[in-house]
């Protein structure tokens, strides 16, 4: 299944898409697998992989603890792709979220190759704008990929314009000024960046930066197309599996409760 | 303004698309980035902005520094050595030029806070200090090895009325400050500016802050006209992230008579691997916004510098930098920390000027040049003074003994 798909099956159902994010080789590579399973089991519809960076400025202390704690392990970018290709076999869509520089080390066009390999979906790219993105962009469309690009509140309209033309499978609007697994997204605070990027595509607009409870999904449903959710997954995994069952329920439960 | 053929296009890209900078930013980030583009260009095309800029500079930082020249030095190594002496500025480094421009900047933006990071905290004491002579609100990143490692500059910002958040995330050390800075910066970018140390980082910032540092060139290269009738045959400074040396190096870029090297720190030596000779190593990467040179793994992951010096220890460095190593304008070399140590006892008993050991590095190389061009002038920037760098020399050197 694609991520469009994805997003209109929910759509279809008349729910938002709950996308959750893991970080890849957190506790350990397979660790790591176990845990995206269980993500898929309790009823994300997308799935989301970190790939662990040295310098993630968009991630907040918890995600930020996981990332380390999985380089420390020694994962590796061809880890990654293993955990990716592990997960898609599931045939839930399922993208990697990355910094951009460990993508140039590979090489763009190989990366985007073997993860088409792999049978991911495409990035979501949190540190390029598609204005500084073209070689990621002409990899992307070579390989039928998707590009998930961001928008902000700070997002001028023909930013917001520029970024949605330029993106594929859906468009990622942080639900506030900051970085992940801090403050608290409200429906009052996204409401305005996603009307004004619903003006410009007709791509599902997800929500995330911001989001921890079922409570919360269920507010943000009614307004977005889809409800991601980082952090509170992360600290969830923390104290196990169990827990991180319990977590993506509630989620699941709270985006089909808009 | 005026520009060399070295400059970067308007998105930032030094030598296009296919060179180095440009902005690798989180969308959050971008219309602040615009917005400060458009100020700086601006306030760079209004005479009272730039005549305030001088006039501050002038009184309150001692601008411009002499041009000395380093007689008992030259002697002993056979070529003429002249010194700008960016020691004398107000706290002690070229920092302080770029903190009150970014500063002033600030003001003219409207908005009231600024955040800063910081290494051996030199930049951050700068920051502190214009801070506090414009009265902003200061925040400043400081890896918390930093921390304890500078506990002498914690207590100067503090002094200064800044507030010191240690950073232990990552190494804890420079690039995590720099990323805890970022990451204030995308919650609070509407009232805050963020003043970025050297001249790296997402455009506008390297071309921003050559063009505050550009002063320390200007001045050298009229001073040498004026003082001794000629141009340089070479000219020398250390290269941590950059805003030293390319404030030196861009009133000299299109004098193709003068040849034109940057310093980076060699620490235990090249071959060990424990280095911040980020342009020597040559590996092409993004880091902190910018397309440049980094120290990394394969799989893309920042590496660890290593540095007897704070101010030279980061892995990546400055854009224009790249560029200027890429279309060979400019030669980088490493110079060790055992080179750096013995250049800063040297200058420090032969002229009675104890360097900061980044400029040291700078003394070091240039000495290296030196000894292949007998009779020739080497006009080297001596970027900061030592006081901040005694506890280090004070360990190396087994200083501290009364007879
Ligand atoms: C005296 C001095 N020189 C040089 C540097 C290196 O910075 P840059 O390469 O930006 O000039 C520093 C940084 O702290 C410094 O304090």
């Amino acid at each position: 299944m694609s991520v469009s798909t994805a997003f209109a099956k929910a759509k279809a159902d008349g729910r938002a898409a709950l996308v959750g994010y893991l970080p890849a080789g957190y506790p350990d590579v397979q660790g790591g697998i176990d845990a995206l399973l269980a993500l898929v089991d309790a009823g994300c519809d997308v799935i989301e992989i970190g790939l662990p960076y040295s310098d993630p400025v968009m991630d907040g202390p918890i995600i930020q603890a996981a990332a380390q704690k999985a380089l420390e392990g020694g994962v590796r970018t061809k880890d990654v792709l293993r955990t990716v290709e592990a997960v898609a076999a599931t045939g839930t869509p399922t993208l990697i979220m990355t910094y951009w520089n460990p993508v140039e080390k590979y090489g763009v066009e190989r990366f985007a190759a073997d993860l088409a390999n792999a049978g991911g979906a495409g990035l979501i790219t949190p540190d390029v704008t598609p204005d500084f993105a073209q070689d990621w962009i002409a990899a992307a469309d070579a390989h039928d990929l998707d590009k998930v690009f961001l928008v902000s509140p700070s997002s001028t309209d023909e930013r917001i314009a520029m970024t949605t033309a330029a993106s594929r499978g859906f468009v990622y609007a942080t639900g506030i000024m900051g970085v992940t697994g801090t403050t608290q997204a409200t429906a009052a605070g996204v409401a305005p960046l996603i009307e004004r990027t619903k003006a410009t595509t007709d791509l599902p607009v997800g929500v995330g930066v911001g989001v921890s409870t079922g409570a919360q999904a269920a507010d943000l449903a009614a307004y977005a197309d889809g409800v991601i959710v980082g952090s509170a997954l992360v600290r969830a995994l923390g104290e196990g599996l169990p827990a991180l069952t319990a977590l993506t329920e509630e989620l699941a439960a709270g985006v089909r409760r808009a | 303004m005026t520009v060399s053929s070295f400059d970067a296009d308007e998105r930032g890209w030094f030598g296009g698309a296919e060179g180095f900078g440009g902005r690798f930013m989180p969308e959050a980030l971008v219309a602040a980035l615009d917005e400060l583009t458009v100020a700086w260009q601006e306030a760079m095309a209004d005479p009272t902005f730039v005549a305030e800029f001088e006039q501050i500079l002038r009184e309150y930082a001692g601008v411009p520094s002499p041009l000395y020249l380093a007689d008992r030095l030259s002697e002993k190594v056979g070529a003429r050595i002249l010194l700008k002496r960016e020691d004398l500025n107000h706290t002690g480094a070229h920092k302080i030029r770029n903190v009150l421009g970014q500063a002033l900047l600030t003001k003219r933006m409207g908005k009231t806070r600024v955040i800063a990071e910081t290494g051996a905290g030199q930049h951050g004491v700068a920051s502190a200090t214009a801070a506090a002579y414009f009265g902003l609100d200061c925040t400043v990143y400081m890896g918390s090895v930093d921390t304890k490692r500078q506990a002498l500059n914690v207590a100067r910002m503090n002094l200064l009325g800044a507030k010191v958040v240690a950073v232990d995330s990552g190494s804890a050390t420079l690039k995590d400050a720099i990323n805890e800075a970022l990451r204030d910066w995308v919650a609070s970018v509407d009232h805050t500016a963020y003043l970025f140390g050297t001249a790296a980082g997402p455009h506008p910032f390297p071309s921003m802050v050559r063009e505050f540092c550009r002063g320390i060139g200007d001045e050298a290269r009229a001073q040498v006209l004026e003082q001794y009738g000629a141009l340089p045959d070479a000219i020398a400074a250390c290269v941590g992230g950059g805003s030293n040396a390319i404030g030196l190096f861009t009133a000299f870029l299109d004098d193709e008579s003068v040849d034109i090297y940057g310093f980076e720190a060699g620490g235990d030596g090249y071959d060990t691997g424990r280095h911040a000779a980020t342009i020597y190593a040559g590996d092409r990467g993004v880091l902190h916004g910018a397309r440049t040179f980094v120290l990394q793994d394969e799989d893309g992951q920042t590496i660890e510098s290593h540095s007897i010096s704070a101010g030279l220890d980061y892995p990546g460095v400055g854009p224009q930098h790249a560029h200027l190593a890429d279309v060979k304008r400019a030669t980088y070399e490493p110079v060790t920390d055992t080179e750096a140590m013995d250049a800063m006892a040297l200058l420090a008993r032969t002229e009675g000027i104890i360097p900061a050991i980044e400029s040291a590095h700078a003394l070091a190389g240039a000495l290296r040049v030196a000894a292949d061009r007998p009779g020739q002038t080497i006009l080297v920037n001596l970027s900061g003074r030592g006081d901040k760098d005694m506890g280090t020399a004070l360990e190396y050197f087994k200083l501290g003994e009364t007879e």
